[in-house]
């Protein structure tokens, strides 16, 4: 029981902090990039296109990192092996 | 709850078990297939087209202005594998407005198996169209110390590549799972539009990035107009000869 409860609290109140302060980082480089591609585009209304174009490649590049996190947060809570080992000791 | 439609197991025979994923990727490629053949078996070149073949014209000659203007090459080559998946992508993620309609792309192994397509078509695409040496070359740039990191490079946006697709279509759909059991009609019809946007977007950076690395594999010694043979392709879009 003690194995229970320590793992299930640690796992989610670590998936919780990750994915808070690894949201961080990356929403506040994609608001950057946001923000410098308007001054681009309101710049060269032309080359929207190109600056869009390089504008999302470079937002999923950035937005990967943050996506890392939700990964590492969802395996936490829905596939912990340290969790499914307790469970399967128990069981026996 | 269910996270991924992997775990809606709909028919189960022996060892043979149809998942949801299979189901909805089977969907939504006969619908392409179907969909295509039944209006491109009818095509006309006369001014008076139906509103389905004005459609698909308008997606490819979208897609293939998008590839040129990416690879700075001919796109004849690369539409087929690079449009396939965006309108594979796009298809799944636009059915997510079809109540009881899981996307395929929801589940982490369609996405992974996307993936590997793109790893797989980067170094086809790049000793096919530069010879192997040349491809090859490209792994020790700029110095022979960057062996290791462009390797792990390749493997580490492989990996992206497919949980990013992953991440966005399943947090879509669970957090609209989620709202439909805590509060009623509204909010989850605009969580809904908001996953269509993402749906779509992600379908477009797949694609792109797709098609963004097999531009670095195929288009570095080439600094001309006239690139790497050409098959038989010839459209006379007047945007071809941007050179």
């Amino acid at each position: 029981m003690e194995d229970f409860s320590l793992i299930g609290m640690t796992s989610i109140i670590t998936a919780g902090l990750t994915i808070a302060i690894g949201s961080i980082a990356p929403a506040i480089g994609e608001g950057r990039a946001v923000a410098q591609a308007l001054m681009a585009i309101a710049q060269q209304p032309d080359e929207a296109g190109t600056i869009t174009r390089t504008l999302f490649v470079g937002l999923a590049m950035v937005e990967s990192t943050a996506i890392y996190c939700f990964v590492v947060s969802m395996i936490l809570i829905f596939a912990n092996p340290f969790w499914d080992y307790t469970v399967s000791q128990a069981g026996d | 709850m269910t996270i991924s439609p992997d775990n809606i197991v709909l028919w189960s025979w022996g060892p043979v078990s149809l998942n949801g994923t299979l189901l909805y990727s089977w969907i939504v490629m006969l619908l392409l297939v179907g969909g295509s053949w039944l209006i491109t078996h009818r095509l006309s070149s006369s001014t008076d087209i139906s509103r389905w073949q004005n459609l698909l014209e308008v997606l490819i000659i979208g897609m293939r202005d998008q590839i040129q203007e990416i690879s700075r090459q001919k796109p004849g080559r690369y539409l087929p594998f690079v449009g396939t998946l965006f309108l594979f992508i796009g298809t799944s993620n636009l059915f997510t407005i079809v109540p009881g309609f899981m996307p395929a792309t929801g589940s982490l192994s369609t996405t992974t198996a996307l993936a590997i397509c793109v790893f797989l078509a980067v170094p086809l695409y790049g000793i096919t169209y530069e010879g192997p040496l040349h491809y090859l070359k490209h792994y020790i740039r700029p110095t022979i110390l960057m062996l290791p990191f462009n390797i792990i490079g390749e493997i580490s946006r492989t990996v992206a590549l497919a949980v990013r697709l992953y991440g966005n279509i399943m947090s879509g759909t669970v957090i609209v799972a989620i709202l439909i059991s805590l509060t009623p009609f509204f909010f989850p019809i605009v969580m809904q539009l908001l996953g269509l946007l993402t749906g779509m977007i992600q379908a477009y950076i797949f694609a792109i990035l797709a098609m963004v690395y097999i531009a670095s594999a195929t288009s570095a010694h080439h600094q001309e107009a006239n690139g790497p043979p050409e098959d038989e392709l010839a459209t006379s879009n007047e945007t071809q000869e941007r050179s």
